[in-house]
């Protein structure tokens, strides 16, 4: 491999990327785009719940009930005043999720120390926010049946009894569970990889598309020199698109970090290599831009966005696609820049999804130079 | 003029369909993102693996380990002798939270008094540990409503003078009814909105990629000798990808109904007419973005930045509800989030136009909007 050829092939990328601005803010703008979008506006959190009570009993015992649901955080009542059809109405529409009903002796029939009902319709077609609705729900029906029980015994002249046992929950590395803290680590992976698969997919293909290709295969090239200098120009790129994200992550959404900064620069580098060397492998495979482009996207930018762990749980999906997910680098990656972030941990616990990225590196380096064999077919 | 447009819209689907490649682009994407959104897309929380850490040892604490084995949701996978054993499981991520049960717990409670259990969390991820924090709480709430009724019991029982009779003690019942996905399954919430993506990246990449080649390519200016007019170019470059685009979501339909089994209550014809009106935003985006992009890398990237955002500002995954206000407003611009709306309203709650009306209407004028306005920017461009 001669350095004079691989440092005209950088040069020459290199240009390429300055001499088209639009592209290249993009490749700036798209990282900033994801983390302001996730950083800021989506969440998974639920609260002021769009809640409908119809309340048949209208006494102060149901209206003490329905005034909890009034003073907590997670219920907003939108229909005070409601009944079944109106219930009914409201979630077809979604303007309704939850639907409150108490029978119409419920004051009567806690007074006679008998069991009273309570009926909550939720819309479940949101299957995440319901059941997190429904959670809300039982606690805070729970915690007033148990005060009413206590005021029963005092009035019975027994004296308040405590609850056996105190729950007290510790949540370790995000304690006020944010998910901004879990996401935006992640999205670091996310943008990397897609980066990386976007700009690199096309620089090959655009060369047989362009018929520049030909002219490259008749200088003394090598795959190699091509290879690299190819890779390091989007390298650069990539790297600076890791800077980005970690000055807005820090300083935008003061996301904790507890890991070292080595750790984290080379464990990036290292994916981002693996994620370059396979664009590169698309793109000189399929040789066309539209191809490359959507392969890419869905071999790299799909599964780090989903079967990664990034935001949907590894351990609920079925078993073939836990399988599956064992081969996303992204995986392995996400797996570290939580681990460093959130969690403070070093190489005596990640060491294994470091090797993995080493691997896959290595694996793709070689596929992409065994294609990249000039020939003109 | 039709007889062009027929002429254009035939080498356009022969150039898509000739390479066995491009072909593939059009099946395999669509099928393949459904199979990962249905089978990856889950936020459900099944499976909690638990370690126990009972320093107590008593019948108490089994009663307690017994309410969280006893739960569908956590699956025991060990106990920690100590603090530091209970740390390590959770740095290493092998399980995913400890219950820790203090000495003297049974005494403590047999004597009336308030003992304490911790439950050690992985907050890492956010969504997945406030739904464990909830199951965990719910669990110890169990075991406290059992033990508090047995206390109480207790005591009422010694008051009474006529003998063991036991006094009643008002209670509330909540039933829970979940309507239209009783089983609370993410999946038949995921799938229908899959549609919506596929429909949106096929139709507008693959129209202004279309475009964009000609022009990088030079073919555009042959085109441009020819009698075509800007119109016809136009309808030419749309209508094969919006047949495409009809196409795929058939597949995707077909795939949520056969493979996931995801409920389709409302009517198929009305949803048809939707996605006649969603097309015209997508085909109406994808030419604007041909008209702003001389290469194909400008056009895939700008593509990118218009499907990224238009597809996390939808709905599909985080709820627009819980948005910071002023991104809430922005959603209203999204054509995406009536058509979300719309998708899953027909399949899942199976209402119709008597409901869904105004998001039919917004979506309607929205469509004609946008491919009005890129329409008079392309064919300004062409002239």
């Amino acid at each position: 491999m001669s350095w004079r050829r691989f440092v005209a092939i950088f040069h020459k990328e290199g240009r390429h990327i300055v001499r088209d601005p639009l592209s290249l803010a993009m490749a700036l703008a798209i990282p900033l785009l994801l983390l302001i979008l996730f950083g800021y506006a989506l969440t998974l959190d639920v609260d002021r719940i769009p809640t409908a009570v119809y309340d048949m009993d209208h006494t102060q015992q149901s209206r003490e009930l329905v005034d909890r649901f009034g003073g907590s955080r997670y219920f907003q009542i939108v229909q005070p005043r409601a009944n079944y059809a109106s219930i009914d109405d409201g979630v077809n529409r979604s303007s309704v999720l939850l639907g409150l009903v108490i029978e119409k002796d419920f004051a009567k029939k806690l007074a006679a120390g008998e069991e009273a009902r309570v009926q909550a319709l939720l819309d479940g077609s949101d299957s995440n926010t319901a059941s997190i609705a429904s959670g809300y729900v039982e606690a805070l029906v729970l915690g007033y049946a148990a005060e009413v029980r206590e005021r029963a015994m005092l009035r019975k002249g027994i004296s308040k009894l405590q609850m056996p046992a105190d729950t007290r929950i510790r949540v370790m590395y995000n304690s006020d569970l944010k998910s901004k803290n879990f996401i935006v680590p992640g999205l670091i992976a996310v943008i990397l990889m897609l980066i990386a698969a976007m700009l690199t997919s096309l620089c090959i293909a655009r060369e047989w598309e362009n018929g520049t290709m030909e002219q490259l295969l008749s200088t003394p090239l090598r795959p190699a020199e091509l290879l690299f200098g190819k890779l390091c120009a989007y390298f650069v790129l990539g790297m600076a698109d890791m800077v980005i994200a970690l000055i807005v992550a820090l300083g935008v959404f003061d996301v904790p970090m507890r890991g070292s900064f080595v750790l984290l620069a080379i464990s990036s580098a290292l994916f981002l290599f693996g994620a370059l060397c396979w664009g590169i492998f698309l793109s000189t495979v399929l040789r066309s831009q539209l191809l490359a482009y959507q392969i890419s996207l869905l071999t790299s930018f799909l599964p780090a966005f989903l079967l990664s762990g990034f935001i949907y749980s590894l351990g609920n999906m079925p078993w073939i696609i836990q399988q599956i997910s064992r081969i996303v680098p992204a995986r392995y990656f996400i797996a570290i820049l939580q681990g460093i972030f959130l969690k403070g941990t070093g190489m005596t616990i990640l060491w294994t999804q470091f090797l993995f990225l080493l691997i896959y590196a290595g694996v793709v380096l070689a596929l992409a130079i065994r294609k990249l064999r000039p020939k003109l077919v | 003029m039709w007889e062009r447009i027929f002429e254009i819209v035939r080498k356009e689907l022969r150039q898509s369909l000739r390479n066995p490649r491009v072909r593939m682009t059009m099946i395999a994407p669509p099928i393949l993102q459904t199979i990962i959104f249905g089978y990856a897309v889950n936020l459900d929380v099944e499976h909690v693996r638990l370690a126990v850490m009972d320093l107590d040892r008593s019948e108490t604490s089994r009663d307690l380990i017994r309410k969280f084995t006893g739960s569908p949701y956590f699956t025991l996978l060990g106990e920690a002798q100590n603090d530091r054993a209970a740390q390590d499981l959770i740095d290493r991520g092998d399980v995913d939270a400890v219950v820790r049960i203090p000495v003297h717990f049974g005494e403590t409670i047999g004597r009336w008094h308030q003992s304490e259990v911790q439950v050690l969390l992985d907050g890492s991820n956010s969504n997945t540990a406030s739904i464990i924090s909830q199951y965990a709480a719910g669990a110890i709430a169990a075991f406290n409503q059992d033990t508090l009724r047995g206390q109480q019991n207790e005591r009422l029982v010694g008051r009474t003078t006529h003998g063991a009779v036991l006094l009643a003690m008002p209670n509330i019942r909540l039933d829970t009814h979940v309507w239209f996905n009783p089983e609370l399954k993410s999946r038949y919430y995921f799938v229908p909105g899959v549609l919506v993506n596929i429909i949106m990246i096929v139709t507008l990449i693959l129209t202004a990629l279309s475009i964009v080649r000609e022009k990088e390519i030079g073919t555009m200016e042959q085109i441009m000798v020819t009698p075509i007019k800007p119109i016809e170019l136009m309808l030419g470059k749309t209508i094969p990808f919006a047949l495409v685009g009809f196409a795929d979501s058939v597949l995707v339909t077909a795939l949520a109904l056969l493979l996931f089994h995801v409920p389709f209550r409302g009517n198929a014809l009305f949803l048809a007419f939707t996605a006649a009106l969603f097309l015209l935003s997508t085909l109406g985006a994808g030419l604007f973005l041909s008209t702003i992009s001389r290469t194909q890398q400008q056009a895939m990237m700008l593509a990118f930045f218009f499907i990224q955002p238009a597809f996390m500002l939808s709905g599909f995954t985080f709820p627009i509800r819980n948005m910071p206000q002023p991104v809430q407003w922005i959603t209203l611009l999204n054509p995406l989030r009536y058509f979300m709306e719309i998708v899953r309203g027909v399949f899942l709650k199976g209402i119709g136009i008597d409901v869904l009306w105004p998001q039919v209407l917004i979506l309607g004028v929205m469509g004609v909007v946008i491919l009005v306005s890129s329409a008079l920017r392309f064919h300004k461009r062409l002239d």
